[in-house]
């Protein structure tokens, strides 16, 4: 089947491509994880936080002096007390031209610019007391007018959110690719749609933790972070606190989901730290549910006017979007809050061969919270909006939506290729997929069903959506615009005398199964058992440097450098071998945990006796004999900015015209991820991911009403997906290795999240399409297909 | 809010005696009296489902109760369970499956599915999703969760089977 050689990744005893049960799940199973709340020690503070009631209000006077007295309270502090300690920061990417945002403090000053924005802490004792005095904490405040919308925001002669900008315009661009207006004007049919994708936010089972312990006898800072990015976290605190490079450690243990939320910098968290420094004593700050609502980045909140041109034939002649996105009050850091409208224009239509395209983005200020990058960044507006115009389009045409998308995708042989908007695709199967996927659903099947099903009144909706995933991203991401943010990862590989195998390497584990990824890789290529080898993650003085685990680049970068490390130190295993055995590196192997002679596979030693002539009996190797038993290995891509996966996904629905409510009946995915290490971890991140896009397309929203109140802050009051609605989700896969590496392994994690609104509104207009009705707004609630259906 | 409570409780077959906050909720008293982290608060209203645990049998969460108001109760945690072996299948079925990723959910769910278990039989897995569909987990989008309780159940219901 391989195109390639026969490599260490495809020998007989491989673990690649092998579903194994992940390691380091057991202790999980036994409630032994543990998070940042689960950490006690000596002397521990506990942070709370007076928050913003009202989404835009002059702070005139705050008065700590009640809540000071409180039994318990060690410390109530304002923006003022921590002016010293904390520098500001600003989220713009440089790269980003035009990108502007303010100044951000810990604790907000003079000004609140959103309900929930940090203003006030108390470090107590215990967390009731922290609580019990924030009640104490009396502000004088002076409310300003919201500007909740992002309409708003724009609108001429609105006053700026921050004066020293001018306005409300974060950032803005622009493309425009081939001869729009001529393809439009030579169209056989025009389609348009303005599709909007409420905000919504991650609802990470774990809130947002953080614990900051502060030696003041060596000024040295331990935080143990649930964060996704440990070494990134480091630089910010140097950045920001008047500490030295070596006496900050970053600590990840384990992290109760993240989805992009916990790789922020937020204010509270930086208030923690500057607590810590402040006191001398460890503080401990776990986000409540409720605040974790009005804190926790939010992400979405678009509205995308689109338009498609098509000829009778099938033929896409041109797409023309016009995206408008609120991001808050401030551009967050140091990721930005311009990302995702960034890869909508990036995105949008690329999978289709049309050349002419035009897209127009705009970033707006807002008094909401701040909203930033979330699982599939931008990934599946851009698809609900493509996808949502080809059903249109197949129509306006009448065709068959999968005919349609089969005349447009790009062709499996044309690659590389470059899209209107200039990504470069290296080598995708949006062809093969499509195929495989109706296959798999049994497409034809579904309509006939369909059919009969209608004439008894029972209205089903079949939804496709091919899609491409933005994965292991290069250097030109964020360390060009000057984010302090590792685009490589880095691996040690180490021999124990006993034979066994550590690892320590820079991507992080979040439950996607890095540590197993990582440990099948290495494995394979040292001819270890999996059980002989132990993965380290987390922790800025234990791991070699790197970006750690986000955009899906853990196993298409953190693998590869796995894979190059363990190479390095099998290669000096055998070195050591031969000395040992007097036979040449070349003519041994390692198989199952010994040396072995590489044309029989006769055993000759075992690799405890490999790890104990290095390490305690140099006196019986060969004079000179320097034993290397640890190698490191670095790796960033550098051929590709990115590397891109493709996929379709398809629902199956039906729809309960009375009273609007869908009930998912079963939903595909086929994806092409590049080479597969463990199967049964990348289907769990597509189907994790699916139920994501699943909760956007159908429950999920961030209500405010005009004064930029949230009205359903509460996990009762926000809908998330639960098992009883969700669907069984069969996934299927392509594999075209990614050239540029030897692993040749993309990332998957986006994938789900990107194409799952799309498939479901397609669905859902699919089902209403007989009744004359449609639906573009997300999430899609009964009230809004009753609305559509002219019924409410 | 500063009254206090005498309890007597077993906890995971242990005797237990606290005085305890009137206001301290029961996943609070688990985990900061009593070292238990592994019942968790995720919501504290009841509706996540991470602090599932078995109360006097029956499957409870301890955000909506309080210390205070289980003076003479018998709780099993995740801790208790694993230790028993009462859920060993089970565990191990949801290692085979992958049906956890981050973890933060899964005592609650393991404390859920549990009593589905000790109802016997196969349940449908619309069925198994129903009685699940008190616990939140944004990782693995539940189908290898319902997997894995559903394999548990056919091999318990194989077993016993005459």
């Amino acid at each position: 089947m391989s195109e390639r050689p026969l490599s260490f990744l495809d020998r007989p005893n491989s673990y690649i491509g092998k579903s194994v049960p992940r390691p380091n799940a057991q202790r999980l199973l036994q409630g032994r994880g543990v998070f940042v709340d689960d950490i006690r020690l000596p002397r521990l503070l506990h942070a709370a936080f007076l928050r913003s009631p009202y989404a835009h209000a002059r702070i005139k006077h705050i008065d700590t002096a009640a809540a000071s007295r409180r039994p318990g309270v060690v410390r109530v502090v304002t923006a003022a007390d921590l002016a010293g300690l904390c520098t500001p920061w600003v989220g713009v990417l440089t790269h980003l031209k035009g990108m502007k945002s303010a100044p951000q403090h810990p604790l907000a000053r003079d000004r609140a610019c959103w309900q929930g924005e940090p203003v006030a802490a108390v470090a107590a004792e215990s967390r009731a007391e922290a609580e019990d005095a924030l009640a104490e904490i009396a502000v004088e405040w002076e409310e300003l007018p919201p500007l909740a919308s992002a309409e708003a925001a724009l609108a001429p002669g609105a006053r700026a959110i921050h004066d020293t900008l001018g306005d409300n315009l974060a950032f803005a661009r622009a493309v425009d690719a081939g001869a729009v207006d001529d393809a439009f004007a030579r169209a056989d049919a025009v389609v348009a749609e303005t599709f909007t994708f409420a905000r919504h936010t991650g609802v990470c089972p774990e809130p947002r933790s953080i614990l900051a312990e502060f030696d003041p006898g060596d000024r040295r800072l331990t935080l143990y972070c649930s964060s996704q990015a440990p070494h990134m976290m480091k630089e910010i605190v140097l950045r920001h606190f008047p500490l030295a490079e070596t006496d900050v450690r970053v600590v990840c243990r384990d992290v109760g989901g993240s989805y992009g939320v916990k790789i922020h910098v937020y204010p509270d968290e930086m208030a923690v730290i500057a607590l810590a420094l402040l006191l001398g004593r460890p503080v401990k700050f776990v986000a409540d549910r409720l605040e974790s609502f009005v804190s926790d980045i939010h992400a979405r909140e678009h509205r995308v006017a689109a338009r498609m041109a098509v000829s009778r034939t099938g033929e896409i002649l041109a797409i023309a979007i016009d995206d408008l996105t609120g991001i808050g009050p401030y551009s967050t850091y140091p990721r930005s809050s311009a990302v995702e409208g960034n890869q909508i224009v990036g995105l949008t239509g690329s999978w289709y061969r049309s050349a002419n395209y035009r897209a127009r983005l705009r970033v707006a200020f807002q008094t909401k919270p701040p909203m930033s990058q979330y699982r599939a960044v931008g990934h599946p507006i851009a698809c609900a909006v493509t996808e949502g115009l080809v059903d249109l389009a197949a129509r306006a045409i009448a065709m068959d939506p999968a005919e349609l998308r089969r005349r447009n995708l790009i062709a499996d042989e044309a690659y590389p290729w470059k899209s209107p908007a200039g990504l470069l695709f290296e080598k995708l199967s949006h062809q093969r997929a499509l195929e495989r996927m109706l296959e798999l659903m049994d497409y034809e099947g579904l309509r006939r069903e369909q059919r009969d099903l209608r004439a008894k009144g029972i209205h089903r909706g079949i939804g496709l959506a091919s899609f491409v995933e933005i994965t292991n991203p290069g250097p030109a991401f964020y360390g060009v615009g000057g984010a302090p943010i590792s685009a490589q990862d880095g691996c040690s590989v180490r021999l124990e005398p006993g034979g066994s195998v550590t690892c320590a390497i820079s991507v992080t584990e979040q439950g996607q199964g890095t540590e197993t990824m990582v440990a099948q890789i290495v494995a394979s290529v040292l001819g270890v058992a999996l059980a002989r080898v132990r993965v380290v993650t987390g922790d800025t003085e234990r791991t070699p440097y790197g970006g750690g685990t986000w955009a899906s680049r853990g196993t298409g970068i953190g693998g590869e450098a796995a894979l190059q490390a363990a190479k390095a130190l099998r290669a000096n295993i055998l070195d050591l071998a031969g000395a040992m055995l007097q036979a040449a590196p070349g003519d041994l192997d390692i198989a199952e945990g010994w040396i072995v002679d590489a044309e029989t596979g006769a055993r000759r030693i075992g690799l405890e006796e490999v790890g104990r002539a290095g390490y305690f009996r140099g006196d019986t190797l060969p004079p000179l004999t320097q034993p290397e038993l640890m190698a490191t290995r670095h790796h960033q891509p550098r051929d590709y900015p990115f590397a891109f996966t493709n996929g379709v996904q398809a629902s199956w629905l039906e729809l309960d015209i009375e009273t609007g409510f869908v009930r998912l009946l079963k939903h595909w995915v086929v994806e092409d991820c590049g080479r597969m290490v463990s199967p049964l971890l990348v289907d769990e991140q597509i189907r994790g991911g699916v139920v994501q896009g699943l909760g956007a397309a159908l429950f999920e929203e961030c209500l405010y009403d005009a004064a930029g109140q949230l009205r359903n802050g509460t996990l009762a009051d926000y809908l998330v997906p639960m098992a009883a609605e969700m669907p069984d989700i069969e996934v299927a896969h392509l594999e075209t290795p990614l050239a540029g590496t030897e692993l040749g392994a993309k990332g998957i994690g986006e994938a789900g999240t990107a194409g799952a609104p799309a498939a479901v509104m397609n669905a859902i207009n699919d089902a209403l399409a007989p009744l004359g009705a449609r639906v573009s707004e997300q999430p899609i609630t009964p009230a809004r297909i009753l609305r559509a259906l002219g019924r409410l | 809010m500063s009254e206090s409570v005498d309890i007597r409780l077993t906890v995971n077959g242990q005797a237990v005696a606290r005085r305890v906050a009137a206001r301290q909720s029961l996943v609070d008293f688990l985990r900061e009296e009593l070292g238990l982290t592994g019942t968790r608060a995720g919501c504290e209203h009841g509706v996540c489902g991470a602090c599932t645990l078995r109360l006097d049998g029956a499957i409870v969460r301890a955000c909506l109760l309080f210390a205070a108001q289980l003076d003479g109760a018998s709780i099993e945690t995740i801790e208790g369970l694993s230790r028993s072996g009462e859920i060993a299948d089970l565990q191990a079925a949801f290692h085979q499956h992958n049906a956890l990723q981050c973890g933060f959910c899964t005592a609650g769910i393991l404390v859920a599915a549990a009593a589905l278990l000790r109802r016997g039989g196969v349940p449908s897995r619309a069925e198994i999703r129903d009685f699940l569909s008190g616990n939140y987990c944004r990782c693995t989008g539940y189908h290898a969760i319902i997997d894995a309780v559903e394999a548990t159940c056919r091999a318990r219901a194989g077993k016993s089977a005459p």
